[in-house]
């Protein structure tokens, strides 16, 4: 009898202890509530681990008894953390939600083989369909639905230099850039002894940076696009010009650039040992962290020959299929579209808003400039980090552009992205 | 005799300096080759933030402030417990399993027991991208992934080939009488082994943990694939983060590093005697 | 060895010694194999199952994220694209400048510095302590400090205007001493017409053979790493050798050279094989080091199939390229394993 009174009070007592916890997930009624969310990334430095921060402060706003896992793998502009991502994926076990880069990144890597969900209707519900440029939404969208929402823009064609040893040598730079102008400029530093063009491509892609907005400001944005839906091939002329070009700007560069990741080039520029550096945007980071001042230490202009086009390299996160907790990803989408979430978190990324009614005070001078031309300017896709083209492709042209800095064989060259392209299927 | 050893006091004696002075040169010289890196690294380390560059790497620091030690040892600590919780763990269990394997292997074959050792050995030569994207499916299915006890059972599976060598050779050496000294006595295979040979192996044990302990300590591939959160991830992962993606600050990096390095750097000065004499023990013959 | 239970056999097995009988529940023979079963069961699926695997995803059409497991037509044609890549041949002849001079320079240099320090000197533990350290480092470490020290401008390049090496070649009009190291496309030696003189067919290839400066810079960070290792590996081997052999040659009149070079080196075999090996295999699938130091390199100067792998299956999602790659690694080390276990299979 006593046993059995005593087995009866462990069974309730373990069912109270199985069925307890389970009550804790019972949904309130308004906003998601506790409970986890993994968010991915591989921003795990200086300005972009205090820019997630800014968010995720943001969330707590929304959420504030949400635990949020902060999954970052850093290391190679992102290679580390997405062979991370790809096993997870792989393995059925997605992080609730992860950094990607539009067009091709995301739609080819994760909408095709079905690793997430479609958010058209936080678009609606939120209104980011009337403040976000249909040019950026375009690439997240597949069939009608709408994938991702970016929380930040970089700018991919942007030229900086280093503004005091310009005007020691009576060097102005103007509004533009030609690449004549680029080149009577790198002449006149190269008889002063100084190195004109800054490199640092210990990873290639600074590199195939600086070759893709070459190939941009020679062939022109509508060329550009033709590239990718391969309506332009590789071996076209202007495409062989473009490289010829890109191989006379390496004649330009510094000895030891693959000595060099791309933040040590900038360093260089800062120190003034050489002149012009092509670059993203997140290189103004640099600078601000230098605490050198616009239009005085440094200065900037579109890459020689792509005024007018604005080549986007932009981060946005997705919601996973099967995500652990869908809910706070949602909210957490939310939060990264929001006017406020954008606001914060773009002044310490150094990239600009997706949204277009952003409050321009926030933002420095070169932003500001940036905003402008993200507003009126064409935009292109950049292959260098995934948009324009499927990874497979990438890394043929990262893999052609190392072999052409040594050999500078524009046939070769050209016929390898054909190649390329084929293989990867976006032109025949 | 008597003749002998005054003549080879004599002539000698000059040329033992000359030799002796070569042999301290180059072993200067050698001194410095080898510890140069560390110069670069100590010193890069104690450097401030805005001081550190490839082109200042030589000159010493302004002044003594702790440089990046301080902000490494704050982000490093939690993932060097993870690293202390996996690498301890997985270095007995593989170290005190290939010492049994060694064991049973060398003194107690059974009819294809040698083919079957050089099929395990194999496995110690493969490299692990042959095997990481089925390694993660088999983990995940059986709910191992992304903790640390799968990354040691992992760490624990592919230590097996070497240390079960190590041993092996350590124990062909052991003279066989002593186990049949034992079984005369009465003592089965497991007992043998838990009362005789494993105190005797003790050197080999010495060896092969440290090696074991080094090599999982600083290992980076597994760790990474394995667990993917930050918060469990090893020492050398977090390492590998404090080197951001598009910004650097060098002297925290430089001075992670050394932290880092630090266990395996104090087994080795504090244990390297016996690592040499274990090796004087045979544990690793040709 | 109060055993209670066996003292009446006791007497019976006086007689017998390691003889198989079945006096416990089983025989001692099939007790050993069932001890090692769990090994051999997580060695085979580890091992051979997760290799098969990568062998079917090399001959599959896996291309992209989304996993498409049907066999490629024909199903080596992986292997064919992989092997006509100019990036691949450059990484087979990095491997094989790259092993060469790793393996000889650690080797001498390892064996030197056990010869030199198997003398009483005072400091000795000191000496061995300090050049076993490097060894003790994760290669990410390596890797970055090595890095700083072969920067062209900056560096090790510095010492040569410190040593006043430079003011003195400049002095006898030469060219002061600056070498690219890691930054270095350079390819020597060339052997690209030689080859097609006898093979047409090479005339076609982009890649230069011959040996990249590069690669040295990389070779040299891991015969730092490496050589202590090398060194203690030797100066145990030395210790077994008994003193009196050396007395014994010293009374046959030989030098200490002598002694070294005609009777230790030589007795020093098995353990140079040992090393040997050991090296190989990390030379063959090093990673982390090269990686971290030189990337891919200056037109693929110092790329090796382990970073190609990588590369393959993480940034460009070509899985069935990557595990190619990695099968062809495995086959590689192969080559050198095999004979190397049979060897020691035979030696029991």
């Amino acid at each position: 009898m006593v046993t059995r009174r005593r087995s009866v009070l462990m069974l309730s007592l373990v069912l109270a202890l199985v069925l307890l916890p389970l009550g804790a997930y019972s949904a309130t009624a308004a906003g998601p509530s506790g409970g986890k969310l993994e968010v991915f990334s591989w921003w795990t430095s200086g300005g972009e681990a205090a820019a997630l921060d800014s968010l995720f402060k943001e969330f707590a706003k929304v959420n504030p008894t949400g635990e949020i896992i902060n999954a970052t793998v850093a290391g190679g502009g992102g290679t580390n953390a997405k062979a991370v991502l790809q096993t997870r994926l792989a393995g059925g076990n997605p992080p609730d939600t992860w950094q990607v880069h539009p067009g091709n990144e995301l739609l080819g890597q994760y909408v095709e083989p079905g690793y997430v969900d479609p958010i058209t209707d936080l678009y609606k519900s939120e209104g980011w369909d009337k403040v976000m440029p249909k040019g950026i939404v375009d690439q997240m969208t597949k069939d009608g639905e709408i994938y991702g929402v970016l929380c930040g823009v970089h700018r991919g064609n942007g030229l900086w230099y280093n503004k005091k040893v310009l005007d020691a040598q009576g060097i102005t730079v103007g509004a533009t850039m030609s690449f004549d102008e680029f080149f009577k400029a790198a002449d006149q530093l190269k008889a002063a002894k100084i190195t004109p063009l800054c490199v640092g491509d210990s990873n290639i892609f600074a590199s195939a940076q600086l070759f893709e907005n070459t190939l941009l400001g020679v062939i022109g944005p509508e060329k550009y696009l033709g590239l990718w839906n391969g309506s332009v091939k590789f071996d076209a002329p202007e495409v062989k010009q473009a490289m010829t070009t890109f191989g006379k700007m390496l004649d330009y560069q510094n000895a030891d650039h693959s000595a060099l990741s791309w933040d040590q080039a900038v360093k260089k520029l800062m120190d003034g040992e050489c002149v012009f550096n092509s670059m993203g945007d997140w290189a103004y980071g640099e600078f601000v962290k230098a605490g050198l001042k616009d239009n005085v230490d440094f200065g900037w202009v579109g890459h020689p020959g792509t005024t007018g086009s604005f080549m986007i390299v932009a981060d946005g996160f997705v919601l996973a299929k099967n995500a652990p907790d869908p809910e706070n990803t949602r909210a957490w989408l939310a939060v990264i579209g929001s006017k406020a979430g954008q606001e914060v978190f773009n002044p310490l990324k150094g990239s600009i808003p997706a949204r277009t009614d952003v409050d321009r005070a926030k933002f420095g001078p070169y932003h500001n400039w940036s905003m402008d031309s993200f507003a009126k300017d064409a935009l292109v896709p950049t292959v260098v980090h995934g948009s324009a083209a499927p990874a497979a492709f990438q890394q043929a042209l990262f893999d052609s552009v190392t072999v052409f800095i040594v050999d500078r064989n524009v046939d070769a060259f050209a016929t390898a992205l054909v190649k390329a392209a084929q293989e990867s299927g976006f032109a025949e | 005799m008597t003749v002998e050893p005054a003549s080879a006091a004599i002539k000698p004696a000059a040329r033992i300096s000359v030799v002796q002075g070569f042999t301290w040169l180059v072993l200067l010289l050698a001194l410095g080759f080898y510890l140069m890196p560390v110069f670069v690294m100590v010193n890069n380390g104690l450097k401030e933030a805005t001081n550190v560059s490839v082109s200042t790497m030589w000159n010493l620091p302004g002044q003594l402030t702790g440089g990046g030690f301080a902000e490494a040892a704050r982000k490093l600590w939690p993932n060097m417990q993870n690293s202390v919780l996996m690498v301890v763990p997985a270095t007995i269990l593989s170290s005190l399993i290939g010492a049994l394997n060694g064991y049973l292997l060398s003194k107690w074959k059974f009819r294809g027991a040698d083919i079957l050792f050089i099929v395990m050995l194999f496995g110690f030569f493969i490299p692990y991208q042959t095997i990481l994207l089925p390694m993660v499916r088999f983990l995940q299915i059986i709910k191992l992934y992304g903790t640390l006890p799968g990354l040691v059972l992992v760490h624990v599976v592919y230590g097996l080939p070497i240390t079960t060598l190590m041993f092996r050779n350590y124990f062909a050496g052991v003279p066989t009488e002593l186990v049949e000294a034992a079984c005369v006595d009465g003592a089965g295979i497991m007992t043998t082994f838990t009362r005789i040979m494993l105190p005797l192996s003790i050197p080999a044990f010495v060896v092969v943990a440290i090696f074991q302990f080094t090599n999982i300590w600083n290992d980076f591939l597994f760790g990474v694939i394995v667990v993917p959160n930050p918060s469990a991830q090893p020492i050398t992962i977090a390492l590998n983060n404090l080197s951001g993606n598009f910004s650097v600050d060098w002297n925290v990096v430089m001075a992670g590093a050394l932290i880092a390095a630090l266990p395996t750097a104090l087994i080795y000065f504090l244990l390297g005697r016996f690592f040499i004499r274990g090796l004087l023990a045979g544990s690793v013959k040709g | 060895m109060s055993s209670s239970a066996l003292t009446g056999s006791q007497a019976q097995r006086a007689a017998t010694v390691l003889v198989p009988r079945r006096r416990s529940w089983l025989p001692e023979r099939t007790q050993s194999f069932l001890l090692l079963l769990p090994s051999f069961v997580a060695i085979a699926i580890f091992v051979y199952v997760f290799i098969a695997m990568t062998l079917y995803v090399s001959i599959s059409n896996w291309r992209t994220l989304k996993m498409d497991l049907s066999l490629g037509q024909p199903p080596y044609a992986t292997y064919l694209s992989m092997f006509a890549q100019p990036r691949f041949q450059a990484d087979l002849r990095n491997t094989l400048v790259f092993t060469i001079l790793f393996m000889g320079l650690a080797v001498l240099i390892g064996l030197a510095l056990a010869i030199l320090l198997d003398r009483n000197l005072r400091g000795r533990a000191v000496f061995r302590n300090i050049f076993l350290f490097p060894y003790a480092l994760s290669f990410v470490v390596t890797g970055v400090a090595w890095r700083w020290i072969f920067n062209p401008e900056t560096g090790i390049n510095l010492f040569f205007n410190i040593l006043g090496i430079n003011p003195l070649l400049s002095q006898f009009g030469l060219e002061p001493l600056k070498p690219g190291w890691t930054t270095d496309p350079t390819v020597w030696l060339q052997v690209n017409k030689v080859l097609a003189a006898v093979w047409p067919p090479a005339a076609g290839l982009r890649v230069q053979l011959g040996i990249p400066a590069a690669i040295i810079p990389v070779a040299i960070a891991a015969v730092w790493q490496l050589s202590g290792f090398v060194m203690a590996m030797y100066t145990g081997g030395m210790a077994t050798i008994s003193d009196e052999v050396r007395q014994a040659a010293r009374i046959d009149g030989a030098t200490e050279g002598e002694i070294y070079r005609h009777i230790i080196i030589p007795m020093l075999k098995p353990v140079t094989i040992s090393i040997v090996v050991l090296l190989l295999h990390t030379s063959l699938k090093i990673f982390d080091l090269v990686f971290t130091m030189a990337g891919p390199g200056p037109g693929f100067a110092t790329d090796v199939p382990a970073i190609f792998v990588f590369e393959q299956t993480f940034r460009a999602t070509r899985y069935n390229l990557g595990s190619a790659a990695a099968i062809f690694m495995l086959v590689l080390s192969g080559l050198v394993i095999v004979p190397y276990l049979r060897h020691s299979l035979k030696e029991g």
